[in-house]
């Protein structure tokens, strides 16, 4: 069984991660859902280059937003591993 | 050296290497024939994931799917849904399944839901996905062959058949992993190359992505004349015509957002690197790779069709005389992917968005793809290289989909229902037979295709979306959820899915056997059967929420191996 201390730097691990979660996730339904569908003709009403900014975010932006979004999580749990001791020794 | 040569011995040095390949990676264990030893370096698994990922689909048919069937804007629903799928397996999914560290995703959800039944539910579910997914790979390769080297549909699909046949029952994940990192640099690059060429020749832009948004050679953008062009046609608007509804795109997208991250093939890539972090790690550079053909897909498509229509219509008014077609466009004429029919006996096609009087009456949605280097008078090496790369893209999909079949057959089924005292040696004799037979099996059914192989998106992500995803989600994120909960919520996101799509496409998509009725289509909100997973995955969270407030909560070991995936190190 886990020790006291232990299970508080569980429940820390996981209320850090659930927060981060919603935080990036939020992100993705604001680019893709968001930004991409839902506000699509008001943001049409912009030009970015050649592109109608709602088009471009439906169908470039939002993918890009999705690798930002992985590899900035991915960073923050290293670093929050890291700080909890929690990190995985082959890594 | 003709065209016909110049292919053979593209597509014949890459099949080569596949082989070369498949000899150097046996698998010894049955830890490396489902996980490849878990020791492939996540940028590896990256792009391994990535050719695993984009199917025949994604390489021949998506360009064309969003540039004509959905006519721009709308096909944004598969760019969006089939990336953004990664965000919630890099943060939702896959970090906790490796952490669980075994080797399949029905594994998964009979342990963590203590039943022998949710594993066989989740095993039904995983092989109807991959079933369906994988004939339309199969065929992929017999219409790759029959097209570009010139054989016929069935020479074209053994030949295929015996490929896969080879690294995946000899090497398993193993052999696989290393494959498909060959075949994501084929298809990859003969992706990119004729989307290059053909962004120079229209805009002057190297890089399709920008070439989008770049200007033609009168000045005008490529976007702005595109919406010109089609409007004059009577098509709606390129950059704006919405698929259906809002609601309908949304659900649409969302669909296909957590059908990918519930799609087994996917998720047991990431069984495959070292640690927790390099799942995560390995998931970013998957889309990273994935990003490279799904953002040089809607350039090409918009570039394409510009092509296409102003070929058929040099200036508005202006019909190209029949007689004066290009030779591409008599090639493809003869694969019955484009037909013309002189409607009004003028000698001149006329294309527009009037069935009456549009003259061009087959456009196939592939010939975006196909025809693209042709279109473009590319050297006879880029066209060879498109074959190979659709070659490529169809077997790296099949093998993974073959392995996650053999591996829920040979794993969950035998070893851990059916049969488990069966020792090491002979579970990985079973599963290479599960793996022959599975490629036996995908081959018959490429060479007879059933009516539900049209039904890859409504039946494969519909199912992943609303049955497996939500009992993966909830197996890690509630300690709380039960086995009876579970089991009831993914029959019923599975029965709510199949009864809509059944209802409107006929039962398993047997002609005639539609029960819509009285209905109009798509009824439901005005969602369409395609976009119907995520309304079936929500089904699947109420009933499985509200089974589980009544039954008795999971026994404490089960409760405890939840807390344990949550965390990357076990105390």
């Amino acid at each position: 069984m886990p020790s006291e201390h232990a299970a508080q730097l569980r429940e820390t691990y996981w209320r850090e991660n659930r927060r981060w979660m919603l935080i990036l996730g939020a992100v993705w339904f604001f680019v893709s859902l968001g930004c991409g569908v839902l506000w699509v003709e008001p943001l049409n009403q912009i030009q970015l280059g050649g592109f109608k900014l709602g088009f471009w975010f439906a169908q470039q932006g939002s993918i890009f937003v999705f690798i930002l979004l992985i590899f900035v999580y991915a960073r923050v749990m290293a670093r929050l591993e890291k700080r909890l001791g929690l990190g995985e020794s082959e890594a | 050296m003709t065209l016909t040569e110049t292919t053979y011995w593209v597509v014949g040095a890459s099949f080569a290497i596949y082989i070369l390949i498949a000899i150097r990676a046996r698998a010894g264990t049955t830890q490396e024939f489902y996980v490849a030893g878990k020791g492939i370096h996540p940028v590896a698994n990256g792009m391994a994931t990535a050719a695993d990922w984009m199917s025949a689909a994604s390489f021949i048919s998506m360009a064309g799917l969003i540039g004509l069937s959905y006519n721009g804007y709308g096909g944004s629903v598969f760019l969006m849904g089939w990336t953004g799928g990664y965000v919630i397996l890099a943060m939702l999914i896959a970090p906790y399944l490796r952490k669980y560290g075994k080797f399949t995703v029905p594994e998964f959800i009979g342990d963590r839901y203590y039943s022998d039944t949710a594993r066989v539910v989740a095993v039904i579910c995983l092989i109807i996905c991959s079933v369906t997914y994988v004939i339309g790979q199969m065929k992929g390769i017999g219409v790759a062959f029959s097209r570009f080297l010139e054989t016929d549909y069935e020479t074209g699909l053994f030949s295929g058949m015996v490929i896969v046949f080879f690294y995946a029952v000899l090497g398993g994940m193993k052999g696989i992993t290393y494959t498909q990192i060959a075949q994501f640099c084929v298809l990859i690059f003969a992706y990119t190359v004729p989307a290059i060429f053909i962004s120079l020749q229209l805009t002057g832009q190297p890089i399709p992505q920008l070439g989008l948004g770049s200007t033609l050679a009168d000045g005008t953008y490529l976007l702005q004349k595109l919406d010109q062009t089609l409007l004059d046609l009577g098509f709606q608007e390129y950059t704006t015509s919405v698929r259906g509804s809002t609601l309908n795109m949304a659900a649409f997208t969302a669909s296909l957002m957590i059908g990918t991250a519930g799609l087994p093939h996917v998720i047991i890539r990431f069984f495959t690197v070292p640690t927790v972090s390099a799942a995560r790690t390995s998931a970013g550079w998957a889309l990273v790779f994935i990003a490279i053909l799904y953002t040089t897909a809607p350039a090409v498509a918009a570039m394409a069709r510009l092509n296409i229509v102003q070929t058929l219509q040099p200036e508005p008014g202006q019909h190209l005389a029949i007689e004066e077609r290009p030779q591409w466009f008599r090639n493809w004429e003869r694969t019955g992917l484009l037909g013309i029919e002189d409607k009004n006996g003028d000698g001149h096609i006329q294309y527009n968005a009037n069935p009456d009087t549009n003259e061009l009456v087959k456009l196939d949605n592939d010939i975006l793809v196909l025809a693209n280097p042709e279109i473009a008078e590319l050297p006879h090496w880029v066209i060879a290289l498109v074959a190979a790369g659709g070659l490529a893209a169809a077997l790296s999909t099949a093998a993974g989909l073959l392995l996650a079949i053999s591996s829920a057959i040979s794993h969950d089924l035998l070893k851990r229902t059916l049969t488990p005292q069966i020792s090491e040696r002979q579970e990985l004799m079973a599963s290479r037979l599960a793996m022959a037979a599975a490629v036996l099996g995908a081959g018959y059914l490429g060479l007879n295709p059933p009516g539900f192989a049209a039904g890859t998106v409504a039946l494969a992500f519909g199912l992943a979306a609303s049955s497996l995803f939500p009992a993966l989600l909830l197996g890690i994120f509630s300690t709380r959820v039960t086995r009876e909960g579970a089991v009831l919520g993914m029959l019923a996101g599975l029965t709510v899915t199949l009864t809509y799509v059944f209802q409107h496409k006929g039962i398993m998509f047997i002609p005639g056997t539609q029960f819509l009725g009285d209905m109009p289509p798509n009824w439901f909100l005005g969602i369409e059967p395609n976009a119907f997973g995520v309304v079936g995955a929500l089904v699947n969270f109420a009933v499985t929420l509200g089974v589980t407030r009544v039954t008795a909560p999971p026994p404490p070991e089960v409760q405890e191996l939840v807390e344990e995936i949550r965390v990357p190190v076990s105390s």
